[in-house]
């Protein structure tokens, strides 16, 4: 599914969509910000609590389809628009991480 | 291409929330030359790791990559108190990042590992007191 489709799943909420086509090919959920640079793939949706400013950049080297903010987070304050400038992008639920992941692998 | 090609950034040390950005310029212009997307994977993310550390523990320093033919040497250099002791670094999940880092979800101890993971070649030159400059080499 593409990341627009996710968007517009219930329970799920687009923050930034600069490349709302680009396909999911995946999952990786982790908050850890070196794990997951260390294990998240290119095409996954990668779904963490971290709102902070340095998602940008580990989406960006990872290459990851979609940021998915769980459990209600919103970024924090400028990092929609870095996601935004850079082509990655972002989207929030409420859900909780384990349920954000089923739903999603679900889709997929 | 016969002769390497070399790209110089100064990590800003003050700035957190601006680190990678050497990070993200890198893998830009490595694409733009061609270099397969896996060893601009890895190159970005063991470099990311690299100026993370520069600014957490050194304020941070200076990031060199050169490009040759088959392989990119990164080479990072900072002025901050060196590593008392490499082999315990070394070791996955330890760390001496203050709380602050970690609540940013770094911290846990991944950075140097995971910089010899993703590099086929690592060596560390430190010094207390004097700084640390580490040489990486990807082949591809």
């Amino acid at each position: 599914m593409t990341v627009k489709e996710l968007s517009e799943t219930p329970g799920f909420k687009a923050i930034c969509l600069p490349d709302p086509e680009r396909r999911i090919e995946g999952g990786y959920c982790g908050d850890l910000l070196s794990w997951v640079m260390g294990r998240a793939k290119a095409s996954q949706a990668w779904v963490t609590i971290m709102s902070n400013m340095n998602i940008a950049a580990v989406a960006t080297l990872c290459d990851t389809a979609v940021i998915v903010l769980s459990e209600g987070v919103q970024p924090d304050s400028g990092v929609a628009e870095t996601a935004d400038s850079r082509g990655i992008n972002l989207i929030s639920t409420d859900m909780p991480t384990f349920e954000a992941a089923a739903a999603i692998s679900k889709l997929i | 291409m016969n002769e390497s090609i070399r790209f110089t950034f100064n990590v800003d040390g003050s700035n957190f929330t601006t680190a990678g950005q050497a990070s993200v310029q890198v893998k830009k212009n490595l694409r733009e030359l061609g270099i397969p997307p896996e060893a601009i994977r890895r190159v970005s993310i063991a470099m990311y790791e690299g100026e993370i550390n520069m600014v957490i523990h050194a304020h941070g320093g200076t990031a060199e990559v050169i490009v040759y033919e088959d392989k990119i040497v990164i080479v990072l250099s900072d002025r901050g108190p060196g590593i008392p002791n490499v082999e315990l670094a070394m070791k996955e999940g330890y760390s001496t990042a203050p709380d602050n880092i970690r609540s940013l979800g770094f911290g846990a101890g991944m950075g140097l590992p995971n910089m010899k993971r993703y590099t086929d070649d690592m060596k560390i030159d430190t010094e207390i007191g004097v700084g640390t400059t580490i040489t990486m080499t990807v082949n591809f």
